[in-house]
């Protein structure tokens, strides 16, 4: 699949979605189109986050492996999230593993690629981060609430 | 006044005399332990003649009065409640045999009981209780019991105490309706005499048995002058009016962390209350196990254990438990019920270890509420 | 506008009838079902509850949780948590405990009558909510679209395993189960229960919503509903305080103006103001 395949996919992901055609063209100057099996992996905790991953079909969980237990799920994204955060500020550095829970297809971004058009360019910048800060803001959120084990009884 | 009579002292006592003869147990006010508290009562001499009390925020104190008034003070610890929803009352017993459980309930316990010198306020407050625990769908039967069978002699006040705010809840200080028959005592010139009037068809029945005449004009006009008297010499106000909204609006006000600084929570506003009714229930069973029983005692919403909810209290400051009190007091009261809680009857104030006034808090709020002149 | 029956049963509210245990199953870690032999016919409403009294311990409100069809037994489903909570998590078949009830006020299932209905259970909380499923899925004819959504702390925790995984296969109601945290061999949602009403697609103006779970759950999740565009009125809450005598007389339960035994359990979030927000109310 070309690069310009991927346009109409991109256009219609909810992270791009309403964005400007010149913007959309530099956007998709990063994009490649990418599968994983189920139980792969898309990237591990440590590695250098150098890449984004906007889910097109199939789950993926994020988790973080704790000794004596195996790794334990603390997110699933579904179709249609995005996966990854970490490329978005230094060290662009995963925080954890994203394993595909069913076979995945997904848009991969080339974050360095991304984040040199964004420097370049502060009106996509801030395109980018309004799309993408929200997403964060939902993540806190759940996080924080489900660190607060509202489920667990009191001992 | 209409259809006022006069009775003496003597009248008096015939009508205890009359009340012990129609089976009523009679409890009125009595002196024990430095305070006039409610107790059975069998002869005027058991009335505290010729005293009065001092009531100030967190301050209680008898003195000698000049004359020789039986009903010459306000309220004490004590209100009715006492006898009518009992601080300690037993639900159920459960006896084990072999497999079986027998539960059986408690009866309700019901005695004649007179209730001697019942201010206006506290008249009040027994027809908040009957709402709160006869008005719902559910009842509780052991109140209804106690409140079945009683005579009510209400005594309007000739004298306001110093935490008496009754004139501003509209709830006295002369009785109006609730009771049997209404005494006013009259000790002047040098003659001591009681009015009284008959609220109900009973109290009418006790009365002709009484040896009453007919109250002079003279009579009628000096009670009148006596409790207009009492009226504009309260010790305490609170302008109750909007004091519904006043509170609900200012839920997050920072005089409730100023009212916490000073309360102890320790529950002795909520015990001298006429109108607290909360209760707890406990069980406890024998030492075989074969005999186990349910209890239900007053509670206070002052305590931890109250608002106690998956191992932590939902009220766990000072401050949320004042603002339960008080609001619930003052503003949810009406939402539940249709009244206020609060009769003006000063007991909260005076028995306050600290001396916090409900009327002070009020007042306080009101006047640094959102939009207050500064 | 939550249902209530019409007065209160005739009879001593205040003692507890003699009952026995039926049945006894472990739904989760110190979680158990209680099936309690039934000593009269009285139907009970989704969302009511009982006060069960262990003998010599004491007595806690517990929500029923069977089927509102089945005159036969009381289902409880019990969590042990403290001293009267684990006396009665211990009870097996043929022993005796005291029940009261059914008190409190019942999920609005006839003013759902031709609208969509959307549940939202958090941990324990689908305890309360089970009956109503079982009324909607009995009369499924009454109602538009049927949704359980049901958020858990983990997957061994969740309660009713076997008939959640029944409910997953049929076509007329969609079931989303999510966890806060899973081991890797859990293939479901983990993630926070308002996670899963966008997939739902709500259609605000014609969907009730019954959410029950911890408070703070609760708040998120009527976030999210009005964020999905549910008015308060459409939004009905089961809210849990120290409850006694469970009649309206004792005075513990109060919430604001509102007496959650007798007003409550089940209450229209339009009903409660802010009040849920308030600290310590």
């Amino acid at each position: 699949m070309t690069r310009v395949g991927l346009e109409p996919i991109i256009r219609a992901h909810p992270l791009f979605a309403g964005l400007d055609e010149a913007f959309c063209q530099l956007v998709c100057g990063c994009a490649t189109n990418v599968r994983f099996r189920a139980c792969d992996y898309l990237f591990h905790e440590g590695e250098a986050a150098d890449r984004l991953f906007l889910l097109r079909q199939g789950r993926v969980a994020l988790e973080t492996p704790t000794p004596g237990q195996g790794a334990i799920v603390f997110r699933t994204l579904d179709a249609g999230e995005l996966v990854g955060l970490s490329w978005l500020v230094p060290p662009y550095r995963w925080a954890y593993d994203a394993r595909a829970l069913e076979p995945v297809r997904a848009i991969a971004m080339d974050a360095v690629c991304l984040r040199r058009k964004c420097e370049q360019d502060h009106d996509l910048g801030f395109e980018v981060m309004k799309r993408v800060v929200p997403i964060l803001i939902e993540r806190l959120h759940g996080t924080q609430r489900q660190m607060l084990d509202v489920y667990g009884s009191p001992s | 006044m209409p259809d006022c009579q006069r009775l003496t002292t003597d009248g008096l006592q015939a009508l205890l005399d009359a009340l012990r003869a129609r089976g009523y147990r009679v409890i009125g006010p009595t002196l024990h332990d430095q305070a006039i508290v409610y107790d059975d009562i069998h002869t005027l001499d058991d009335l505290p003649a010729g005293w009065t009390d001092e009531q100030e925020a967190g301050h209680y104190r008898l003195t000698r009065r000049r004359d020789a008034a039986l009903f010459g003070y306000a309220v004490g610890p004590h209100s009715w409640k006492r006898f009518l929803h009992p601080p300690v009352q037993r639900l159920w017993r459960a006896r084990h045999e072999d497999d079986e459980i027998i539960v059986v309930a408690e009866p309700a316990e019901a005695t004649r009981v007179a209730l001697l010198g019942v201010r206006a306020c506290e008249l009040h407050a027994i027809a908040i209780q009957d709402r709160v625990l006869l008005g719902g769908d559910y009842r509780d039967g052991h109140y209804q019991a106690r409140r079945r069978d009683n005579f009510i002699v209400a005594v309007n006040c000739a004298e306001a105490g110093g935490t008496c705010f009754c004139a501003s809840m509209d709830t006295g200080p002369q009785a109006q309706h609730g009771f049997d028959l209404v005494l006013t005592e009259l000790v002047g010139d040098g003659e001591h005499r009681f009015l009284v009037e008959a609220g109900t068809p009973e109290g009418r029945e006790v009365l002709a048995e009484l040896p009453a005449s007919p109250a002079s004009d003279a009579e009628i006009a000096a009670a009148e002058a006596l409790l207009a008297a009492t009226a504009a010499s309260m010790g305490r106000e609170m302008a109750a009016g909007d004091v519904r909204e006043l509170l609900l609006a200012n839920l997050e006000h920072p005089r409730w962390d100023d009212v916490a600084s000073r309360c102890l929570t320790c529950g002795n506003c909520t015990m001298v209350c006429p109108t607290c009714f909360c209760t707890s229930e406990a069980d406890s069973s024998d030492l075989t196990g074969t005999e186990t029983s349910r209890s239900r005692h007053w509670d206070s919403c002052f305590t931890m254990d109250f608002s106690y909810l998956h191992g932590g209290s939902v009220r766990a400051s000072g401050r949320a438990r004042y603002r339960q009190w008080m609001t619930h007091k003052l503003a949810t009261w009406h939402d539940q019920f249709g009244t206020s809680g609060c009769v003006g009857c000063g007991r909260c104030i005076t028995w306050c270890p600290v001396g916090i006034d409900i009327t002070e808090e009020v007042r306080a709020i009101r006047e640094t509420r959102d939009g207050a002149p500064t | 506008m939550a249902a209530r029956p019409d007065r209160a049963p005739p009879g001593d509210p205040l003692t507890p009838r003699v009952v026995r245990v039926l049945k006894r199953r472990r739904d989760a870690p110190r979680t158990v079902t209680l099936d309690i032999a039934a000593d009269d016919a009285t139907a009970f409403q989704p969302g009511q509850f009982n006060m069960l009294t262990a003998f010599g311990v004491g007595e806690v409100p517990i929500s029923l949780s069977g089927d509102p069809a089945d005159t036969n037994r009381r289902v409880h489903t019990i969590r042990a948590v403290g001293p009267v909570s684990s006396a009665l998590a211990r009870l097996a078949p043929g022993d005796a405990l005291g029940l009261r009830g059914p008190f409190g006020s019942g999920w609005p299932m006839a003013a759902a009558h031709g609208h969509d209905v959307v549940l939202i259970a958090g941990g324990l909380g689908l305890a309360p909510l089970r009956p109503a499923l079982y009324r909607l899925l009995a009369e499924r004819q009454r109602y538009g679209t049927i949704a359980l959504l049901y958020g858990t702390r983990s997957p061994d925790e969740i309660l009713f395993r076997r008939e959640l995984a029944a409910w997953q296969r049929r076509h007329d109601i969609r079931i989303g189960v999510t966890v806060d945290h899973a081991p890797s061999d859990w293939t479901g949602h983990v993630g926070v229960v308002t996670r899963l009403i966008p997939g739902l697609a709500l259609d605000p103006a014609n969907t009730l919503a019954f959410v029950c779970g911890p408070e703070v759950m609760m708040r998120f999740t009527i976030a999210a509903l009005k964020e999905a565009g549910l008015g308060d009125a459409a939004i009905h809450l089961s809210l849990e305080r120290n409850m006694k005598c469970a009649v309206g007389l004792c005075g513990h339960c109060q919430f604001g103006p509102v007496f959650v035994c007798r007003d409550g359990p089940v209450l229209c979030h339009d009903r409660l103001g802010g009040l849920l927000g308030l600290k310590e109310l």
